[in-house]
């Protein structure tokens, strides 16, 4: 069936469907009308799949989706255009540009916390590049995954762009397909897996994957500003399960009680005081995940360090915001990437150790610091490895279209977001334009030392040289 | 083996530390290395051209100006514009973070393998270690062993010229290799052949590793009969016996014109193959050999193919001692010969005829995707539909190969002919990470509205601000929430 669903679109794309600028438009709008109309049973699904908030759903999938398509389309025809490019003088004369052209039929995976967004956001590069797309959404929110299957259709062109729905065999069986892109979301295990299948076929791939996003708290902040931007970039995304949540804290020694107790505060302010009956947190998504967090919180030398929350309810797959301290490097919740609402925070004895400590893990997709001091900021951007970074504040730079948004060794390859997604989706064809004129003879064999010396100095961009060159010097012996 | 793993993990590790130091950061460290390496290519000039002679025969022009003028440039295009690839970029910001700044910063990838080929031997492996060194990066270059002479005088050059506590040479052949590619690198940058790039590929997934893969492919040559003919056949044969004998990933692989206009195109190759390699064309000293046995058995092979051997229309000698194929061109092979269906990496040249030539297409089409594509016409549209038309990694109207000399044009492969580019700022960025930074330097701008319990009357504000509504980021700007706060 895969391999069907490819011929198809293999044909869907040679007969050349998908190259206008207009069909490419169609899509993007029919995506926009699709969020506009059916954004109910959008966030019903979230719900459904992850007891995800309604803002969130709104403000994390909904809109960033959608002001993703309308990037997208107010940028098509620019990014569709050759860019015309400087040409060389050692071959003038001549002009050259670069053509952006689709890479074909792309296989996109996605993943269970943002299901919504994560699917159609590169949906959107795929399309406005020019390609025919699958999109297989993960069967870890099933509603979603449902939801979008039934809703694809209605909207966009479906000779193009299909849903295929499924687990494990269904996603083996799509990798042992030849694609001519494959963008993927998720964790570094799957990713290899990927990887190696897409090595079969000499598949370029897009890896957006995740890692221990660290948060770096110095003493010279504006500390309860500081604090709501951790907790909302933590547990108000997806309660923790986001791939650039903040993983852990570090800070000072000293520094570290004032910030617990901050913290302390202004979950109670969020979720108040009882956080499980919260309508504010998503829930974990499956009690496959609920186990592993737990396990994590219950490994013996960190169930001590609690310092805050530790509660849940396994029927309703809830766990409370939950901070430890000092928890051992070694253990299982400062090794592996948490993905949940649990919040170590490790503390040092001078701000400037946390760079190492940082550095010693595989790099993360995000890194986040927050002080007012310049110097520890140009040092923190400098000398510490991530995906992307910010300042005095958590998990917003996604929302800039500017920027690339995409991860750097063990966090993942390629990036996209605004002109990125069409880039990620696009071959860059370099053309060279020549007439019949500038004939250089001394560039033809039999090779000589006079004419070695021509080509000499028209590579090293002597006018002379390209003169002489061009009059066909040195001249032939009839 | 162990010998091969242990200096491998031993060249690995010396350059982790290296680059860990931050020795490699700094734009003067990057600079001394480029000069370094310009220093080199003007020195030793007589010994690098002697190597690739021992290697390849190359002639000495081919040498200069095809590998040895090609890095001093690149090193001189990379010291020039160094400074401002290393600035961070200012991208705008918006209205959603406002305050904020944004930025876009380049960062090394770390420790970076460059596996190089044996055809051109010398530019091949320094050209990318180039860009790896102007993004900053360490870099171990396992050099082709089927070029030996020029992988020893690299490895006996590099150390004098450039920093070897950051730039190391690792000499070998399959065990070596193998025992670099289960190491974990920050980046593995491989020019060679298809089914090496997809072992290549495999190796790096274990280790989630991004690579280029600078491959190769079919590249064909469509001749309509609208052009200066003379010209065209000059600017084919130079492009294909006048780069290494035709054993060039963007030589021109197959030619395809019309059945009307093949007579005449052939006539004036022949005419032009006379003029540059002389009647005896084994004899010449301006065409490189086949580099060895095995590539000219594999060549003979592809000539002697009894579909084949009774389409050779010129040439087909051959001096099995001297590693020695006369140019030689095969005018309608069948479609589906060995010739006709692997990359040929040789002086042999079919000639496909077609009926009318729109249908030059589809030949192409059907073929993986080549590295480099050539049309000869001075019909535009014939032009449009080309570049519209037909995926390749690059291509040239009227001309062949060249365009690899403009660092303004991005070089690599699509599909099987490869993945990722380079040179001039694209061999920067194929070693560098692109780090997104956002600066909330204040701590300004609290949108209340943004922090749970979350209601509607706060969904609202947000709604608005998304939407562009002023009043709604005014009200969000001074931290209202709509209401009580719950």
């Amino acid at each position: 069936m895969a391999e069907e669903t490819v011929r198809e679109l293999r044909a869907s794309f040679a007969a050349g469907r998908t190259r206008s600028a207009e069909w490419r438009a169609e899509q993007l709008k029919g995506l926009i009308r699709m969020i506009d109309e059916k954004e109910a049973e959008i966030s019903a699904a979230l719900h459904e799949d992850l007891a995800k908030p309604h803002m969130e759903s709104y403000l994390h999938e909904i809109s960033l989706t959608k002001s993703s398509c309308k990037f997208a389309l107010n940028g098509l025809k620019n990014w569709m255009k050759p860019e015309k490019i400087p040409a060389s003088i050692t071959t003038f004369p001549s002009s050259a540009k670069i053509v952006p052209e689709p890479l074909g039929v792309v296989l996109i995976i996605s993943a269970w916390n943002y299901p919504f967004i994560l699917s159609i956001d590169p949906v959107i590069g795929a399309i406005a590049a020019g390609n025919a797309v699958v999109l297989k959404p993960s069967e870890i929110a099933p509603a979603t995954s449902s939801l979008l299957a039934n809703l694809l259709p209605e909207y966009v062109d479906n000779s193009c762009i299909k849903v295929v729905e499924g687990g494990v065999p269904e996603t083996t069986a799509l990798l042992e397909q030849r694609w001519d892109k494959i963008f993927y979301t998720g964790n570094g295990t799957v990713a290899r897996i990927v990887m190696a299948a897409a090595a079969k076929h000499l598949t370029p791939v897009a890896l957006e994957l995740g890692g221990k996003s660290p948060v770096v708290v110095d003493s010279n902040v504006d500390l309860h500003v500081a604090v709501k931007r951790i907790v909302v970039g933590k547990w108000g995304c997806n309660n923790g399960q986001a791939c650039i949540a903040p993983d852990y804290i570090i800070t000072t020694k000293s520094f570290a009680p004032e910030l617990v107790a901050s913290l302390k505060r202004v979950l109670v302010r969020f979720y108040g005081e009882d956080p499980l009956q919260s309508a504010d947190l998503s829930r974990i998504v499956n009690s496959k995940q609920f186990t592993r967090l737990q396990d994590l919180i219950e490994e013996k030398r960190v169930a001590d360090k609690i310092v805050y929350g530790g509660e849940a309810d396994e029927e309703q797959l809830k766990i409370a915001p939950t901070l430890l301290l000092d928890v051992p490097q070694d253990s299982a919740i400062m090794t592996g990437e948490i993905f949940g609402p649990l919040l170590p925070i490790v503390t040092v004895e001078k701000i400037e150790e946390s760079f190492d400590l940082i550095n010693a893990k595989p790099k993360p997709l995000a890194a986040y610091l927050f002080t007012k001091n310049k110097k520890l900021q140009e040092k923190f951007v400098a000398n510490v490895p991530a995906g992307g970074m910010l300042v005095n504040d958590t998990v917003l730079h996604l929302t800039n279209p500017y920027m690339p948004f995409g991860g750097v060794g063990d966090s993942g390859m390629g990036c996209y977001h605004g002109k990125f997604g069409f880039d990620c989706f696009s071959h860059k064809k370099g053309v060279l334009i020549r007439g019949f004129g500038g004939e250089a003879n001394a560039r033809y064999p039999p090779y000589t030392t006079e004419k070695q010396k021509i080509l000499r100095g028209l590579i090293n961009g002597s006018f002379i040289a390209l003169i002489l060159a061009l009059l066909g010097f040195p001249r032939e012996k009839h | 083996m162990d010998a091969a793993v242990a200096a491998a993990a031993e060249a690995r590790e010396r350059l982790r530390a290296s680059f860990a130091s931050g020795r490699t950061r700094p734009a003067a460290w990057r600079e001394a290395q480029l000069r370094g390496l310009l220093r080199m290519a003007a020195e030793m000039e007589d010994d690098i051209c002697a190597a690739l002679h021992a290697d390849l025969a190359k002639p000495q022009t081919e040498s200069y100006v095809h590998e040895i003028s090609l890095v001093t440039t690149s090193c001189k295009f990379a010291l020039k514009n160094l400074k401002k690839w290393m600035k961070p970029q200012k991208v705008p910001s918006r209205l959603l973070t406002f305050p904020s700044t944004a930025r876009v910063a380049a960062e090394p990838l770390g420790v970076v393998l460059v596996i190089s080929a044996w055809n051109y031997p010398f530019l091949l492996a320094i050209d990318p270690v180039v860009g790896a060194i102007a993004a900053g990066n360490a870099v171990v270059l396992k050099p082709s062993e089927v070029a030996p002479v020029t992988s020893s005088l690299l490895a006996d050059l590099l150390p004098r010229y450039v920093d070897a506590s950051c730039v190391r040479v690792v000499q070998g052949g399959i065990p070596e290799t193998t025992a670099l590619l289960e190491l974990k690198w920050d980046k593995i940058f491989y020019t060679g052949n298809s089914k090496v790039g997809g072992i290549v590929m495999s190796y790096a997934a274990k280790h989630l590793t991004p690579v280029v893969l600078e491959l190769g492919g079919k590249c064909p040559v469509v001749v309509d009969s609208n052009v200066n003919l003379h010209v065209a056949a000059k600017r084919i044969a130079a492009g294909k016996w006048g780069c290494n004998s035709g054993q060039a990933c963007i030589s021109p692989d197959y030619i395809v014109t019309t059945k009307s206009f093949a007579p005449k195109l052939l006539e004036s190759l022949k005419k032009v193959l006379g003029k540059f390699y002389g009647q005896d064309p084994l004899r010449s000293p301006d065409l490189s050999r086949i580099v060895n046995s095995n590539h000219f058995n594999r060549l003979r092979g592809l000539m002697d193919d009894e579909t084949v051997a009774g389409k050779i229309a010129f040439g087909g000698q051959s001096d099995e001692q001297q590693l020695r194929i006369a140019p030689t061109l095969l005018l309608d092979v069948p479609l589906d010969s060995a010739i006709m269906k692997e990359e040929i990496f040789g002086p042999l040249l079919p000639i496909i005829t077609v009926d009318r030539i729109g249908e030059s297409f589809a030949v192409i089409n059907s073929m993986t995707k080549p590295l480099a594509a050539y049309l000869f016409t001075n019909d535009s549209r014939l032009k449009q539909q080309f570049e519209r038309n037909i995926s390749a990694g690059g291509m040239i109207f009227n001309d062949t190969g060249i365009h690899l000399t403009n660092p303004h044009l991005p070089f690599g492969g699509v599909g099987e002919s490869g993945m990722g580019a380079y040179h001039g700022a694209f061999s920067f960025d194929a070693f560098t990470h692109r780090k997104a930074v956002l600066d909330r330097s204040s701590f300004l701008g609290e949108a209340r509205a943004r922090y749970p319990p979350y209601t509607p009357a706060k969904l609202s504000i947000l709604r608005g601000v998304l939407k562009g509504n002023p009043m709604a980021m005014v009200q969000a700007a001074v931290g209202c929430t709509g209401g009580r706060r719950a």
